[in-house]
This record gives C-alpha cells, structure tokens and sequence, in this order.
C-alpha cells in the first residue's frame, strides 16, 4: 500500500530544493489518487458483498442452477502457466571418515563416477530441476547437478504424453528404469550414502543417453516393461564410438496394495553392454597401484523388491518401508595390465582372459515412528565371486572377502521441503578396514518441488 | 516371457468395459460420480476419507487405475500436487491428461476462498488456486455436479440422456436437502469454532460459523505445545464453541486444546466414509450436521 504523506515526506527530505509549490501540486494529485482508489475499492467491496450473499441467501431451483451459480471455469492448476517448475536442491554434509588414500570396494573394480565422501565440511552436488509440457504431445525435465567449475546433465529427457494405451517413449539423457533405487536422485535417498551394490555396479547411477520405450499394463495388478537402448558410455560400459546401440536395458516391474495400509512393488531387470579398454585402477599383489585395461561385456540381473506400511493408508504419522535388491553381474573379455614394474609393482603389460560373477544385495527399513522423525536401518553385503584374471592371477588379488557395512540413521523434517540426517555406519567394505563413519546431513528443496516416486 | 505377453495382448479386449472407468481422486468426488453415472460407471476412489489427500504416495496401484481410467475426477488447486502429476506420467493414458476431456478439476467450477495474498513456503502448505477443500459444502458440490454431468456426458456421449436425467434427479433431491439442513443449521449461526486445519472453511461460509482460531501455525504444519498453549490463551478472551477436526487427522492437538478450553472436540466426517452412516454424500451432511450440533448443546 501506499503511504502518500510517507511518500510525500521522504520526497521532501531527498529534495528540499524542490519548492513548495510543486509539493503542493504533488500533495493533490496523491490525494486525488487516494480517494479514486478508496472509491473503487468501496464499489468491489460492494460487489464482493453482493456476490457472497447472493447463492447463500437463494439457492437457486435444480435445474437453472448450473447456470446461475457456475462460476467461470478457472484455469486448470496442474500445471503452471507457460513457466516450468523450477526446484533447486541444497545439500550439504559433515563427514567424520578415517584418512583412507585409496577408497574402494575390495575385489571389485572401481566404478568410473564413484562420489567418494569428503571428511570435514562439504558442499554436495547442487541440483538444478526443471521440467514442464512442451506442447499437447510431450514434456521436458531437466536436471543439473552442480560442484564448483563442475556442472554434469544428470538428466534432460522429453516424454510423449499423447501416444496412450500405457505407451510412453523417452528419449535424451535419462537414469535408467532398471532395479529400484537407479531413478532416485541423491536428495531422494533415505540414507546419507548411497548403497555398496549401486556403487560397485554403477558409481552412483546407470544413466544413459538414449531411448525408452515403457507400457504400462491396464489390470488392476500394476505391471509395467521398459526396453532402453542406448549409448552406453557409462561404467560398465564405456563408449565405443560406434552407430547403433551400446548398452540395453529390460525392465519389468509388478505392484499393488493389500489391503489398505500395504503397499508393495517387485521388479526384475537386466542390463547388457560392452567395455573397450575400461580404466580401473586396483591394488596389485605387491600392494602397488596397477592400472587395468577391460574389453568384454557386461551382463547384469537386478531383483527389486519394496514393501511400505502405514495405518490405514495415511503416512502422515507413522509409516514404515522396506526396499531391498540383489544384482549378479557377469563380466567376459580380455584384461591388460598395464607394466608398473618401474613402481615396484607385479604387472607387466599382460594381457589375458579375463571372467567375473560377482554379486551383492542391500536390504533397508525406514520408520516414520512420529511426524517429521524417522529411523532407518541399511544393510549391505557383497560377494566378491568368481573372479579368473588368467595370465594376471599371478599380478593380481584374488580375493574371497565379502565387503559389509552397517548403515543407522535418523532424520528429523521440519517441513516436507527440508531435512536433517545423522547417519552412523560400520564400513567393511575394504579388507583389514573397519572405519566407524558419521554423518551430518542437511537437504532443503526450494521452489515446486516435483512428486517422489514410490 | 513372450507366453506371458501373449496371453496380456490377447485379454486385453476383455478389459475394455461397457461402463465408463471413473478414477476419482477424493471420495466425495467418487460419491458424485456415482450419483450421476450409476451403472454406466465404474468408480475408483484413489483415497479414503481417512487419508490426508495432500500426502499420498504414487503407489504403483495407483499408476494400475490410472492407465484404466476413461476420466479423472480431481479436486485440483494443487491439492494432489505431490501425487497426481507422477500417476499422470507413468500412466501412459493420454486420454486423461490435463487439457483433454478425460482430466476433469472440481475447483474450477466453484468460487475459492483463502485465496493468499503472499505465496510463499515460509507461510507453510499454502495453495494459490486458494483452498481446496471445497466439498464441505453442499452448494458447491451442486455447482461441481452440473459441470461434471457434462462432461460425462462429453467422454461418454452414448449414455449422455441418462448422466443428465439422474444429474437432475439428483440435483432435485439434493436441493432439498440442502434447504433442510440449512433450517436445521439455523441455531449454528454466528458460532464461534477452533479449526485443527483450514479444511472447513467452505462449511463456516455456508453455515455463518466464525473461524476464531487455527491450530496449526501456519497450513499443514503441526502445532507446538507452545503454539497450542498461546491458542488456548487467546480462546480465553474470545472462547470458541467447539474445536474441529477431519476424520483423518490426529486427535492429538485438537483434543488437548478440547481439554483446556473446555469446549468439546469434535471430529467431522470431512467427506464421504469418514464416519458410520456417511456412505453417500447425503449421509455426510447429515452426519456433519448431526456432530455440530450435538457440539453446540
């Protein structure tokens, strides 16, 4: 609102040359326009009043009443204007971690984009979202993580909305449909960390520039299949430059409900891509760091399976939920290590058959015991398998240890847009390691948040 | 894998149904639909009455009834924000997308109030459209009737004669029903009530209650026991007659507010199946009614 005599009175004292004639002249035209103002808000008032009054006083007979008190339909609000939502995602960590040179997972080769915790303070990727219809036919969604003199295009996919029959195709940079965790975003997840077995399997995430093709079933038992092929440029895959398809994915997933309170989704996917001089580095026998080259494919199954609880339905107070998955990957091809003798090292630029089936599950429960509190529990245990590096046995470990970790949390949500998390976990996920970890966690989202998926 | 796919495609024709899928996102709306399309619908209620409709998850049962429905009957004003947009995106049903016939919001076709000057998240859950708990009133659940006997019969035009024939008889019976319970309200004019959420704002503008007091500090944020003391202290210089709550919200706060103030608390139906005898629309105003002015003695 307007405070004309404040106005008037911080204009004199910014300009005192100003004379007192036209402060005058001023003065009249802002009470001239006070009092026009006054008078149309009196005249909607009047008619705001009107309005109110009118169906309260007469509800009008049944069959002119569609046309009497049917207000103009308004704008749909489900989506917004022209303008895409827009959220950005704030999170940040205190990480008290052992000072350990070389992370890994024993027995398994490092995957390319692992995220490997900061000790001390640390800014987590920034993330940018963005998504919106682009016309009757398809939407957009775009999402950025961002580091400092980092910015990575996580995702930016369009979706046919307009094919029908459960049909929809994606096409662009998308996470992949398979397991269960691989869709969500770092901000979604219910623990500080991510998991042991997406970490040996993808880094993160297996993300993919490419296509998807997905149906969904109409039987009341939710079932949905999914086919990707893509470029297939990220571990364990690595790209080929080639035409055609470097990596496909298959996907089917099954759901429903019993009864009221439970829910429950189970899946099972497969992915299928190749490698050509794949860089990992790994520990040689003589402890040195060896640099490894890959070519072969790699196959993989993902089992999935996700159980949520809450009374009568309503999440609001207390619910629980169950997620868990089990992958089995094999790997065929040829492996070169490549000479690290002038280190000290074993290798000397073999090159042999190599074959690995490796496996691994994580199991978690998460409990809402009161609104905003919740407490979860993870566990993770992989199985370093049958790994054969022909020639390369005599340069490099082969080991039969099963990596673990204990993961407990608690988390505390003042509003659906924020977050703070402690964490504590037992990582064996490294031989002759035990490291006591803790995490402090915070994760605001600012803007139109999107839906979580289940 | 391929048997599996087979035997899908090949019973697909039998999922095509005569009658019309109605994936209603509230029970009131799915009670309405009933009422107009009878059995050339059949009617899916995505939530109960024991739900709180801002806070559903997008459970893959939902996904299942979205692809199966030939029109959706939503409240809108980004009351299902956190949920309907992912149902609508993994469904693959193009026939129910925002913009075609088969998407239809309640909230257009009635006048909202609570409207916020400011939209803003520090003033809590606040919705632009204005509030979306439009079914506690019965007028505008006629005003959302006619609108939605339309569009029946727009989605389904070959059983167009018999969505407007029961529209009308419906429209009948509910006139006069609302004439009814506005004579029995009478004693409730001018009653000042506490509110636990803002879900009964449409029902005090029908009724000429006065709204003295919310719970919560601000939308969808649970009060403190020092929000809730402060409260009790401002009802004491303009008391309220009775603290009202939706089935689906904890008795917790309004209950020790009850407690405190001396004024019972009172639990309302909110929308169809939220209490015994509210298996129909006309049920939940009867029952509404009944529990206000049980209330007020």
């Amino acid at each position: 609102m307007l405070r004309p005599t404040l106005l008037v009175a911080a204009l004199a004292a910014a300009f005192p040359a100003v004379a007192d004639a036209d402060l005058d002249a001023l003065r009249a035209e802002l009470k001239e326009m006070k009092s026009s103002y006054e008078a149309r808000i009196q005249s909607l008032e009047k008619r705001l009043q009107q309005a109110e009054a009118q169906p309260a006083a007469t509800p009008a007979p049944a069959d002119t009443a569609p046309a009497t008190v049917a207000p103009a339909p308004q704008p749909e609000t489900a989506s917004n204007h022209f303008n895409p939502d827009i959220s950005l995602i704030l999170q940040g960590q205190y990480a008290n971690l052992d000072d350990i040179e070389h992370r890994h997972i024993t027995g398994f080769f490092p995957a390319g984009h692992d995220h490997v915790a900061e000790r001390g303070f640390s800014l987590e990727h920034t993330e940018l979202v963005m998504s919106a219809s682009i016309d009757p036919y398809f939407s957009g969604y775009m999402n950025l993580a961002l580091l400092d003199a980092e910015v990575s295009i996580e995702e930016a996919w369009f979706q046919t909305t307009g094919l029908g029959n459960g049909l929809t195709l994606r096409g662009g940079r998308f996470l992949s449909g398979l397991g269960y965790q691989n869709t969500q975003h770092p901000h979604a997840w219910d623990f500080a960390d991510n998991n042991l077995m997406y970490r040996a399997l993808f880094g993160e995430a297996y993300g993919n520039d490419g296509l998807q093709l997905k149906w969904v079933a109409p039987t009341e038992l939710f079932m949905e299949f999914g086919a990707e092929a893509g470029r297939g440029a990220n571990f364990p895959g690595t790209d080929r430059n080639k035409n055609g398809a470097g990596s496909t994915v298959l996907f089917g997933h099954l759901g429903g409900d019993v009864g009221v309170s439970h829910s429950w989704r189970a899946g099972v996917s497969y992915l299928q891509t190749r490698a050509s001089d794949r860089d990992s580095e790994i520990d040689d026998l003589n402890d040195v760091a060896a640099e490894t080259l890959f070519s072969g494919s790699s196959k993989a199954w993902i089992a999935d399976f996700v159980w949520k609880w809450a009374p009568e339905g309503n999440a609001t107070e207390q619910n629980f939920k169950f997620a868990t998955e089990y992958f089995s990957r094999k790997e065929d091809g040829d492996l070169l290590c490549v000479d690290n003798t002038a280190d000290g090292g074993a290798c000397t630029d073999a090159t042999d058959r190599y074959k690995a089936t490796q496996s691994g599950f994580y199991a978690q429960g998460v409990y809402q015991f009161m609104p905003r509190w919740r407490t979860g529990y993870r566990y993770d245990r992989l199985d370093s398998g049958s790994v054969d590096f022909g020639l390369n046995n005599a340069f490099l470990p082969v080991t039969d240890y099963a990596p673990t970790r204990h993961s407990l949390m608690l988390d505390y949500s003042p509003s659906e847009f924020s977050r703070f998390r402690l964490q504590y976990s037992q990582d064996k996920s490294m031989e002759s390691v035990s490291e006591n970890q803790w995490f402090v966690q915070y994760i605001h989202s600012l803007g139109s948040h999107g839906a979580h998926s289940f | 894998m391929k048997q599996f796919f087979a035997a899908v495609l090949l019973w697909l024709p039998l999922s095509v149904h005569a009658a019309l899928n109605v994936f209603a996102c509230e029970p009131e709306w799915g009670a309405l639909a009933r009422e107009i399309g009878g059995d050339d619908v059949k009617v899916y209620n995505a939530t109960t009455a024991m739900q709180d409709p801002h806070r559903i998850e997008a459970r893959p049962s939902l996904i299942a009834q979205t692809r199966r429905a030939g029109l959706l009957v939503c409240t809108g004003a980004d009351l299902e924000v956190g949920w309907l947009p992912l149902l609508l995106r993994e469904s693959g049903n193009a026939a129910v997308q925002p913009g075609r016939p088969g998407y239809f919001e309640a909230a257009r076709h009635v006048p909202m109030l609570d409207k916020p000057a400011r939209v803003d998240r520090s003033q809590g859950d606040v919705h632009a459209a204005g509030n979306p708990h439009i079914q506690t009133d019965p007028r505008n659940l006629a005003r959302v009737g006619a609108a939605l006997a339309q569009r029946l019969s727009e989605v389904d035009p070959a059983h167009a004669a018999a969505y407007q024939a029961r529209w009308k008889d419906f429209s009948s019976r509910w006139e006069t029903a609302i004439t009814r319970w506005q004579q029995q309200a009478a004693p409730l004019k001018g009653m000042p009530v506490a509110v636990q959420h803002k879900s009964f704002s449409y029902l005090i503008n029908w009724l000429g209650l006065r709204e003295v007091a919310t719970l919560e500090p601000k939308p969808g944020v649970e009060p403190s026991l020092g929000y809730l003391a402060e409260v009790a202290a401002r009802l004491k210089t303009s008391p309220a007659k009775m603290v009202l709550r939706a089935a689906y919200q904890s008795p917790r706060a309004s209950e020790w507010l009850a407690e405190r103030a001396d004024i019972p608390a009172v639990a309302l139906p909110f929308t169809v199946g939220g209490a015994p005898g509210t298996d129909d629309l006309f049920g939940l105003f009867d029952v509404t009614l009944a529990e206000l002015l049980k209330g007020a003695k």
